[in-house]
């Protein structure tokens, strides 16, 4: 109340002195009304201009991040895509000289049983059974003008010699035949052999065509890639959203598992390294010492997979020679063969101190422990042991969704970037908009505050220009 | 090459660096435990044992624990029943507290009542104790009625030193005349809550249910 009695010129009269105090303060802002707007003016002129121009120097930033991003994605995408055409012409070069390196030895096999079939054939064709020469000297003796007793001899001889030589024509008719189907039956193995060898040809030129055609697919997105369109960039990106999220999803499954380790593993280790020391304050060395344990697991599987060129996050071990990356493979495996037996032997540790422990509970409770040696009691023992001796190992192949995460966490995080760098820039060219807006607002409220001298300055404007014009019109009255 | 070797090399040497260092004192509990022989007070013994037992059930490696009788003349280490710093082994642990389990057992089979409760005697003997271990937490549990009697001749009403120590009384039972006017008693919880708090306590604290153990070891 004192400080606004000392703006008051009489303190008594409030109302007066706040008049007075609006006149003067209405005709200082009506004096500084044009020094005033253009501070006003300046002032949001700046802050929109570096508001837009920090959003320009963004959305330049973005864009370069987001060609840099486009070209590691290209490139990264192209030499995978490259491994895969690669990988194909091995398949078809594995084929071509496997398959059909044997083709001149498969094409002469088959010749000859074709050869074999015809020969075969020709063999089993029906031969027709000898003219009977009977019938024409059967013929002649019908026609003999003479018949009696000699006729009647003739003929019965003749039908015995008839049927003798009929039985034997049908006998060998019969084994004419038998050797027919005899040919023909030792045909079908030849048949077989041939349908065999044409089915693998078949086969092979099956999997050729599909060679082919995923070579031509793969070829397709190379030169996509290599015209460096917007729609290949966005695949790619896509795939590398897919396959961060399913090797997270993996990891994720995998961190389980080191958990489920790491329990395993952290009151053993009490044991070796003390259960009452601490790193930090809610730390236990033992804690740490046990998710060393982990990661030094998880690191040899890390190697081995290198090793074994099944992932390609270390180039160094990737570039060594053949024996020298053996070497290290057969070291990786070992100590990964150590540290699963390590564990095995320490999840046995275990199970002895919690077995202790309960002992223990029961000898303070003065309740005689309950002595258990049966089948029950050692499966959760063997388990854990088992457990502990395969984890490791499960843990091993973490290195494989981990390179996954490590490529595609790139391209998520330039992808995400770019996106909250033009967000950003949005937003600043928002808020220079609105600045500048700002701007012509508090001109007008500045006005507003000194309405009362601005109506008095267009008044008088008004009687002047009036004035003026009677002036002039006087003037021209008189001049006329 | 000489990179990878030099990693190789750290992940085996890493659970040794772990291994050597750090602090095994400031995590550490020590528990001093003043158990109340005198006159009816003695039969309360099976109490105390669930008292040591509950202590003997979740004190962990590392840890260091006492227990001692209030006699008529009670600073004294004669009255420790048994006393033991737990092994850094688990398993270790485990055996001592077994044989720790054994003493006192021999004890409350052997209890005999004293004449006088000589309970300051024994808190002095319990901050030395406690001071000389140095454990992380430092905690002093008086089983007793908190009625203290002394002996002619024996000299307690100066000021002592408990010093970043928790106190905690356990079953303080009601005597005869708490019971005739129960200002008795809230007068002897106050007296020992002010000497304890006066002489630099952490902490005072009264559990009468035995069910409610869980605030003995309650770190601070």
């Amino acid at each position: 109340m004192n400080n606004l009695n000392s703006w008051l010129f009489w303190p008594e009269q409030v109302a007066l002195s706040v008049l007075a105090l609006f006149f003067i303060l209405t005709i200082f802002l009506y004096a500084a009304r044009q020094p005033a707007h253009n501070v006003i003016t300046s002032l949001c002129n700046l802050g929109a201009h570096a508001l837009r121009f920090a959003s320009r120097w963004l959305l330049a930033t973005a864009e370069g991040l987001r060609q840099r991003n486009k070209t590691v994605l290209l490139a990264h995408g192209q030499a995978e895509v490259t491994s895969q055409i690669e990988r194909e012409f091995e398949r078809v070069n594995n084929m071509v000289s496997k398959e059909l390196s044997e083709y001149p030895a498969m094409q002469r096999k088959m010749m000859d049983e074709l050869t074999r079939i015809e020969e075969d054939y020709q063999k089993s064709g029906e031969v027709p059974p000898p003219t009977p020469e009977w019938i024409e000297a059967l013929s002649t003796i019908a026609n003999l003008q003479s018949g009696g007793d000699i006729a009647r001899k003739m003929l019965d001889e003749l039908h015995r010699s008839v049927q003798k030589i009929h039985d034997k024509t049908i006998n060998e008719y019969r084994k004419a035949y038998e050797r027919r189907h005899k040919i023909l039956k030792g045909l079908m193995p030849v048949w077989r052999s041939v349908d065999k060898t044409v089915k693998i040809l078949d086969t092979n030129l099956i999997n050729l065509t599909s060679n082919a055609k995923s070579i031509d697919v793969n070829m397709a997105r190379y030169e996509e890639m290599r015209s460096k369109t917007d729609k290949s960039e966005h695949t790619l990106a896509i795939s590398a959203f897919v396959q961060l999220g399913i090797s997270s999803l993996v990891m994720l499954i995998a961190v389980g598992g080191a958990f489920i380790n790491f329990k395993l593993i952290a009151l053993p280790m009490s044991e070796m390294v003390g259960a009452s020391d601490y790193i930090t304050n809610n730390l236990r060395t033992s804690d740490v010492a046990a998710l060393v344990i982990v990661l030094m697991e998880a690191s040899m599987g890390v190697f081995l997979l290198e090793s074994l060129r099944i992932t390609h996050l270390f180039p160094t071990i990737g570039s060594m020679n053949d024996q020298l990356r053996k070497r290290v493979m057969w070291a990786a495996l070992i100590l990964l063969f150590i540290l699963a037996c390590i564990e095995s032997s320490l999840a046995l540790m275990r199970d002895m101190l919690v077995a202790d422990k309960a002992a223990m509970l029961h000898d303070l409770a003065t309740i005689a422990p309950v002595a258990s040696d049966s089948l029950l009691t050692r499966i959760p023992m063997v388990g854990q042991m088992v457990m502990g001796f395969v984890l490791p190992f499960v843990l091993a192949f973490v290195a494989i969704p981990l390179e996954v995460v490590v490529y595609s966490l790139r391209t998520a995080g330039g992808v995400l970037m770019v996106t909250i760098m033009r967000a950003i820039s949005f937003v600043l060219r928002f808020s220079a908009m609105i600045i500048h807006r700002l701007g012509h607002i508090l001109i007008n409220i500045y006005d507003i505050t000194i309405v009362l001298p601005l109506l008095t300055e267009r008044w008088i404007a008004s009687l002047r220009d009036t004035s003026v014009r009677r002036n002039t019109d006087l003037k021209s009255g008189r001049t006329s | 090459m000489k990179n990878f070797k030099n990693m190789l090399l750290l992940c085996l040497l890493l659970p040794l660096l772990f291994a050597g260092c750090g602090d095994n004192r400031s995590h550490s509990n020590g528990v001093y435990l003043l158990i109340d022989t005198s006159g009816t007070y003695a039969q309360q013994i099976t109490k105390a044992r669930t008292i040591i037992n509950y202590l003997l059930a979740n004190l962990n490696a590392g840890d260091s624990l006492a227990v001692a009788k209030v006699e008529s003349k009670s600073f004294s280490e004669k009255d420790i029943i048994a006393k033991v710093t737990f092994d850094r082994r688990p398993s270790q642990a485990n055996l001592e507290k077994r044989a720790f389990n054994q003493k006192v057992d021999v004890f409350s089979k052997n209890i005999k009542g004293s004449a006088f409760t000589d309970i300051t005697g024994g808190l002095i003997q319990a901050a030395e104790y406690l001071n000389e271990a140095n454990p992380g937490n430092k905690t002093i549990i008086i089983f007793s009625d908190l009625q203290e009697e002394l002996g002619k001749g024996t000299v307690r009403d100066f000021p002592i030193k408990l010093t970043g120590i928790r106190v905690m009384a356990v079953n303080v039972t009601k005597l005869s005349t708490d019971n005739v006017d129960p200002r008795r008693y809230l007068d002897r919880l106050a007296w020992w809550e002010k000497r304890v708090r006066d002489a630099g306590a952490s902490d005072w604290l009264v559990i009468n249910d035995l069910e409610h153990l869980d605030k003995l070891l309650n770190n601070q």
